[in-house]
């Protein structure tokens, strides 16, 4: 699959598709795989310190998502320092700057940019490897100093993550358009995280017990990740009405002019993701027993796997490639292609580094015994 | 269910079943005590000045308030959007705990959802009070007439008409049928007849049956998930009053989720204002243990820090859009005229509730308590900030002015508070204020002496 990937980059470059094209889709895919790995560890470490007790069983998926954080990180560095920061962000090119440009640069300007690239990269990498260790020894070394130790980094990485999930996406994807604004953009696009990484998980649990792992889990444990995937999705919905909504009704142009493009070249795509974002996992997983088998759960996680794909495609595509030029082809799909092998590679080779199930934890017995009538 | 022993017990002493049901009864049977008629004469004389206030109003009309015409929206608005924030605590609890299957939260589900109730009462009454003639309130409805006069159906106010009745009604249907069995337990207890008959009448007919308990389960749930998105909707609808227009400070996109946090923000803290005093009062500490008032200050700080990067995220985004009179509106709330106000704000809802991230101060009741005092006031505050500070200096420098009410929206609002505290402390006399059933459901697991009971 890497592989693959790797093909359809080079057919980017030989068939002319144009550096911003191909640029666009590194970011987008380096940004949509990243989100998996931050939303795999804020996964872990919200339920650490909520106490959950079910989510024990399904720590480990949470906990080996978050090794393809320094990944992203270093794809994303060796992307952004080969040409990929100027042909995104026109707001690196002195030549384009504006007086509007020109009063934000004391926020975006290239240092500073990376700066904050560094600190966002070097604590997320850090926590993770904090909250997985002190989780591994909990289990390994049956000592429950480590269970406080997982919760206080926990605690360090959901407050660190509160402002650092909102600043990136400010830097990658905001400043795409850089002209626009939007103050709820960072949790609209944390959202979108949310409910794909919660369907990446429960893609990864699919996979891991279709192949005879995690025999632990049962349809339990499935139906609250259901129920995870049908709420955020709402929400995910409810965050995209707010902006959307609240832009059209109040009609000024500075901030119109966003979803104007958006409207005009993107038509099908833009309708396309509103719909298939609430309308598939509002209608399949409304009932009970929807969210607690795989047969039906599978087909809607892998819809929303797509459909944020799509949301991103929406968020960086016309600010960077433009009407014109975009498309959706074999750059798009294979690059794409490539990017699930090598986070399936990263995510599945550190799964087999710990026990499937944390045996020792102390809410595991919990995480086993429990069933809800809701 | 096999709970952790790690995990605290929710509920103090060796409870039987038998035992619970006297504890929580208790406050109601006997004579109140010299406490609750102090506190119904102070909220009762409270109430009393309110409705005087209400009685000029009508009588002179709305110039008897502070407004002027570039300061529409002062007290008023501000009361109600605080008033509808605290009535959003009971159905969090209620509705989004259960679905999160927190087993805490059935110790203060009942007076939280009371409390909600009571709240929106009191938030519902300043945008009627405002029309100015209360008489023609119904006007808001809209209705086929033969003058053919609709309501504005593009304007989010009328949008709060469907908002809040909605959440007021599903609150009510919910703690209603909450109440249910435990009024058949207070039936079953009640020593006169005439007690027996109005609670008989009240319990529909409640027998315990298992067939009862199977359909008021249902309805529970069902009830719990159209809740859930009641709770997002009212102050989304709410924060659309002002993000709607083009006014800087208003018109932010963050707006909705950024106010659904607001109000379970200040919801928690009304709710640990009057737990904390209850639960010593009717000597309920076994039921309402330090655990929960630590489960409700977690809430306070998850709630709080999301409001405080809104306010940083709004401060940013009024820079970094080079919109200049967005700028002025947010340089001026915090250091125009109105900074004394910004600041309350910033201390009370930023800087207080990361107090509780020391262990100690969560677990402390008395500083819990004046810490949720200051988050109420903040989230006043606050509303004041955004309605004020953003209009007294508009567009238009020859416009600007300056807002003080009258002693008529202060007396208006100290009766909202009165009727608040006066439905409250009627509300304990009458009804138990812990979900009896719902306790006794976590006393096998969660109770202090479960570890006797179970074995490995």
């Amino acid at each position: 699959m890497v592989s693959i990937g790797l093909i359809a980059l080079a057919y980017g470059f030989f068939a002319g598709l144009g550096g911003e094209r191909i640029s666009a889709n590194i970011l987008l895919n380096n940004y949509y795989f990243l989100g998996m790995g931050l939303i795999g560890l804020f996964f872990v470490a919200v339920h650490a310190i909520a106490e959950s007790g079910w989510q024990v069983s399904v720590q480990r998926i949470g906990e080996a998502m978050s090794t393809f954080i320094p990944v992203a990180g270093v794809l994303m560095l060796l992307f952004f320092a080969f040409g990929g920061l100027h042909s995104i962000y026109h707001w690196t090119h002195p030549e384009h700057m504006d007086e509007i440009l020109l009063n934000k640069a004391p926020y975006l300007n290239v240092p500073f940019f990376y700066i904050r690239f560094f600190i966002y990269f070097i604590v997320w990498s850090l926590l993770a490897w904090y909250i997985r260790k002190s989780s591994r020894n909990l289990d390994s070394l049956n000592d429950i100093s480590y269970f406080h130790k997982l919760r206080k980094f926990s605690a360090i990485f959901i407050v660190f993550y509160a402002i650092s999930s909102v600043m990136s996406s400010w830097d990658w994807l905001m400043s795409i358009d850089a002209h626009w604004f939007s103050t709820l953009y960072g949790w609209y696009v944390f959202m979108s995280m949310l409910a794909s990484g919660v369907a990446m998980i429960i893609i990864i649990l699919y996979i891991l017990k279709r192949n005879g792992y995690m025999t632990h889990i049962n349809n339990e444990h499935i139906h609250d990740l259901g129920k995870y995937l049908f709420g955020f999705s709402i929400f995910w919905a409810y965050l995209w009405f707010s902006q959307y909504m609240l832009i059209w009704y109040a009609n000024i142009p500075e901030e119109t002019v966003y979803y104007s493009e958006r409207m005009l070249h993107f038509k099908p795509l833009f309708i396309a993701n509103a719909i298939v974002n609430l309308a598939f996992p509002l209608l399949l997983l409304m009932t009970r027993n929807s969210k607690r088998v795989f047969w039906s759960l599978i087909p809607v996680a892998v819809i929303v796997f797509i459909g944020h794909w799509i949301d991103l495609y929406q968020l960086i595509m016309p600010g960077a490639v433009g009407g014109e030029k975009a498309g959706i082809g074999f750059l798009e799909i294979g690059l794409t292609i490539g990017y699930v092998g090598l986070f399936f590679l990263v995510v599945f080779y550190s799964l087999t580094k710990a026990p499937l199930a944390p045996k020792n934890h102390p809410f595991y017995k919990e995480s086993m015994d429990y069933h809800t009538n809701y | 269910m096999y709970v952790s022993p790690i995990r605290e017990p929710l509920i103090r002493g060796n409870k039987d079943y038998s035992q619970v049901t006297k504890d929580i009864l208790a406050p109601m049977a006997g004579t109140p005590s010299k406490y609750w008629y102090m506190g119904i004469a102070l909220a009762l004389s409270a109430a009393l000045f309110g409705a005087w206030a209400t009685y000029v109003t009508l009588f002179t009309g709305i110039g008897s308030w502070g407004l002027n015409k570039t300061i529409g929206w002062g007290w008023d608005i501000t009361n109600f959007v605080w008033w509808v924030g605290i009535g959003h605590a009971g159905t969090f609890i209620s509705a989004i705990l259960l679905l999160f299957r927190q087993r805490w939260r059935t110790s203060i589900n009942r007076s939280a959802e009371a409390m909600t109730l009571i709240a929106i009462a009191c938030a519902g009454f300043f945008p009627l009070i405002h029309m100015g003639r209360l008489a023609l309130a119904f006007f808001i409805f809209p209705y086929p007439n033969t003058r053919a006069l609709w309501v504005n159906f593009n304007s989010p106010l009328l949008w709060d008409v469907f908002a809040i009745s909605t959440y007021f009604a599903v609150s009510l249907i919910f703690w209603y049928v909450g109440l249910i069995p435990d009024i058949g337990t207070v039936r079953d207890k009640a020593t006169t007849k005439i007690k027996k008959a109005i609670y008989g009448f009240l319990s529909f007919g409640w027998t315990g049956s298992a067939k009862h308990w199977s359909r008021h389960e249902t309805v529970s749930l069902i009830l719990a998930g159209l809740a859930a998105p009641l709770v997002l909707s009212v102050h989304t609808i709410v924060s659309f009053d002002f993000a709607t227009s083009v006014i800087p400070g208003w018109h932010t996109t963050i707006f909705p989720p950024y106010f659904v946090s607001g109000a379970v923000f200040s919801g928690f803290a009304m709710v640990l204002t009057l737990l904390i005093v209850t639960r010593k009062a009717l000597n309920l500490e076994q039921y309402i243990t330090v655990n929960h008032i630590e489960s409700m200050n977690k809430i306070i700080i998850l709630t709080g820090s999301i409001v405080g990067i809104a306010y940083l995220t709004e401060f940013f985004i009024a820079w970094y859009s080079g919109n200049e009179y967005e700028m002025f509106t947010f340089v001026n709330r915090a250091f125009g005229p109105y900074a004394w106000a910004y600041w309350i704000m910033m201390t009370c809802n930023v800087i207080t509730p990361q107090l509780f991230w020391f262990k100690k101060i969560r677990r402390n009741i008395v500083l819990t308590f004046i810490i949720s005092i200051f988050v109420n006031i903040g989230m006043w505050f606050e509303r004041f900030v955004i309605v004020v500070s953003s209009l007294h200096r508009d567009y238009l420098p020859s416009s600007w002015s300056m807002y003080t009410p009258s002693v008529v929206e202060v007396g208006l609002f100290v009766g909202t508070l009165g009727l608040f505290f006066t439905l409250f402390l009627l509300f304990i006399r009458v009804f138990p204020v812990i979900a009896i059933a719902e306790v006794k459901s976590v006393l096998k697991t969660s109770g202090e002496n479960k570890n006797h009971s179970e074995h490995e």
